[in-house]
């Protein structure tokens, strides 16, 4: 493909030229900065963040290093959270298992993001049999309920590890993000703009990725937030029930598998509660972002 | 009406079929065949020998693929690898218990849902209002597993209301009010997820109706406000409500694997997790297949329901 042709079309087609008024994203900035819910949520997102980068300055142990000295050890100066079943300190392992819950977070919706923006221009640019058969397949893995497949798919893909969550989330988890991004640009499809790009000679491909994406990618944005919450939920409970993450790597769902024993339960709350409160806190406020997105991008938008 | 649910029928078809085609797919990528987990592992070796013939283990994959389907057509699941029993036996006996946790954890949610979504549409931008929103991102945002170990920690290990698990009293007699005493945490548990979410579209959609002409008119002509609420908002208002509940099944279903796993409970979801740890595929792909057939059904009565309550909606 000539490197001419997208230039010159999106100047002629598009022309962001920067207006007097305030443009689209500056827009949505403000609004989302009015939105003072999301805005703290934000803040509070941030703060796990560093927490997670800067984990080896933070944490005061090792967070794989036993302790010989005493397990399931309640909250002392040594471990403020105690130590776990095998003598690892919780409070180092609940600040390191910030890392693996924002990596799932992250990289399995940036697959599926990808995944379902192809297949969703594809569909929705091209129509007639090709939308019929993309969007049969997405009818199909939604059908699924969305953790029993996850289960099985892990379960049939070797050993359970960080990267085996990923990958089936980020394959599994694009239909809803396809049917996005189809519908948009079904809409967008017949929009002047596009069709003085294709008239001035733009290829298929110049159009998707120029004129169409770019104009479709609010909602997904969206949805990519409030997807990031549900794939740290969703590795939480694989992590949880030993299907996710491994110990020793900490993971703030399986650092909850302990407490599957009701003594743990009843006696050591320091081993569970924790990790618990983080999963909370951390989608929750991811939620709380894309709410605030969600109304400033799309103001039309309910629920 | 009889032409939309043909219609409708005929999609819902090659959604089936594609739920089939998938499952087999995952299926063929564990050790060991597809078309091989069909066999009674019971026989003697001269019969499954016949078996295997009849079933074609050498022909190409959509030939297999097809013998497969025509055996799950026929009600032939597979066989369970830990138990040798057939996995409709299996799945069989654990779908009456998952049926009572869902079903029971879904009245719970719109016994929730419905009052509230009401209550903060009518005093909208209320501190009830506000609360209700709290409360529904809560619900979205707490992992099942921890609002179960909260729950058995506050009303089972601290207040000691509750039991931890099970499905009765051990060495009790049963009877139905020790099932609803043990039924009552699991069963809220899973349905705080989609009370959350059900009350925001209970409330958008009174929002929507108390906008329309026909309220004005109500009120206008001097009737009580409770009068117009309930007659006149109400009832349109809930009927995209109600048919939601065939759109809560995957969420359920999801659901009830993780708060049965908790509770002890002897439903599909403990039974997804005893066959992923045994390795059990035939049974894990049954479970799998029956959800979505579950979810693809449950989609199309949301449908049908819809249509035949709503006169006002015409299916061309």
């Amino acid at each position: 493909m000539s490197e001419a042709i997208p230039r010159r079309a999106s100047t002629l087609a598009v022309s962001p030229t920067p207006s007097p008024v305030a443009s689209f994203w500056q827009l949505a900035l403000r609004r989302f900065l009015r939105h003072r819910v999301a805005v703290a949520g934000l803040l509070v997102l941030v703060a796990i963040s560093l927490m997670a980068v800067a984990a080896p300055v933070l944490a005061p142990h090792s967070p794989t290093a036993i302790d010989a000295s005493g397990f399931q050890a309640a909250p002392s100066a040594a471990h403020p959270l105690g130590t776990d079943s095998v003598g690892r300190d919780v409070l180092s392992r609940l600040i390191y298992a910030a890392r693996v819950s924002l990596t799932v977070g992250i990289l399995a919706v940036a697959m599926y993001v990808v995944i379902g923006t192809t297949v969703g221009a594809i569909a929705g640019y091209y129509g007639g049999t090709v939308d019929l058969v993309l969007s049969r397949t997405m009818d199909v893995m939604l059908s699924f309920p969305p953790l029993i497949i996850i289960l099985f798919a892990v379960s049939v893909f070797g050993r359970p590890s960080l990267w085996n969550v990923i990958i089936v989330l980020g394959l599994l988890g694009w239909p809803p993000v396809a049917r996005l991004v189809r519908g948009q640009v079904l809409a967008l499809r017949q929009q002047e703009f596009v069709q003085a790009a294709r008239a001035v000679g733009a290829t298929d491909r110049v159009v998707m990725a120029r004129h169409l994406l770019p104009n479709a990618m609010a909602p997904v944005l969206v949805a990519a937030t409030f997807g990031t919450a549900n794939a740290i939920l969703i590795e939480a409970a694989l992590s949880f029930l030993g299907l996710g993450v491994q110990p020793p790597t900490p993971s703030w769902g399986n650092m909850l598998t302990d407490a599957q024993s009701l003594t743990v339960l009843e006696r050591m709350p320091w081993l569970w509660a924790p990790p618990g409160f983080m999963i909370l806190i951390s989608v929750l406020t991811i939620n709380f972002v894309g709410d605030g997105l969600r109304d400033a991008l799309d103001p039309g938008l309910k629920l | 009406m009889a032409r939309y649910l043909v219609r409708r029928l005929l999609i819902t078809l090659p959604i089936l079929l594609g739920i089939t085609v998938l499952s087999y797919f995952i299926m063929a990528l564990t050790p060991g065949d597809p078309v091989q987990m069909l066999i009674d592992p019971q026989m003697t070796q001269a019969d499954r020998e016949i078996r295997r013939r009849a079933l074609g283990l050498d022909e190409p994959a959509y030939i297999r693929y097809l013998k497969w389907l025509n055996e799950l057509a026929h009600g032939n699941l597979g066989y369970s690898f830990s138990s040798g029993v057939p996995v409709t036996r299996r799945v069989g006996e654990r779908i009456g218990p998952t049926l009572t946790l869902t079903v029971t954890a879904l009245a719970l949610s719109y016994l929730i849902a419905l009052p509230t979504g009401i209550l903060v549409a009518v005093r909208r931008y209320s501190a009830v209002d506000y609360a209700a929103t709290l409360f529904a991102f809560l619900g979205i945002s707490l992992p099942t597993f921890f609002l179960g170990l909260v729950g058995i920690y506050v009303f089972a290990l601290r207040l000691r209301w509750l039991p931890t698990g099970g499905t009765m009293t051990l060495g009790g007699e049963g009877g139905l009010f020790d099932l609803a005493l043990h039924l009552l945490l699991p069963a809220s548990v899973l349905a705080v997820a989609g009370a959350g979410v059900l009350t925001r579209y209970v409330r958008s959609s009174m929002l929507e109706v108390l906008g329309q002409d026909y309220v004005r008119t109500a009120r206008a002509k001097g009737l009580a406000e409770l009068l117009v609420l309930r007659r006149h908002a109400l009832r349109n208002a809930l009927i995209p409500v109600i048919t939601l509940a065939g759109l809560q099944i995957p969420g359920l279903l999801a659901g009830a694997v993780i708060t049965e796993q908790i509770f002890e409970w002897p439903g599909m979801g403990r039974l997804t997790i005893e066959a992923i740890n045994q390795r059990d595929y035939p049974v894990l792909m049954g479970i799998t297949l029956i959800s979505a057939v579950l979810v693809a059904v449950g989609n199309l009565l949301a449908d049908l329901a819809y249509a035949y309550v709503d006169p006002r909606i015409h299916y061309e």
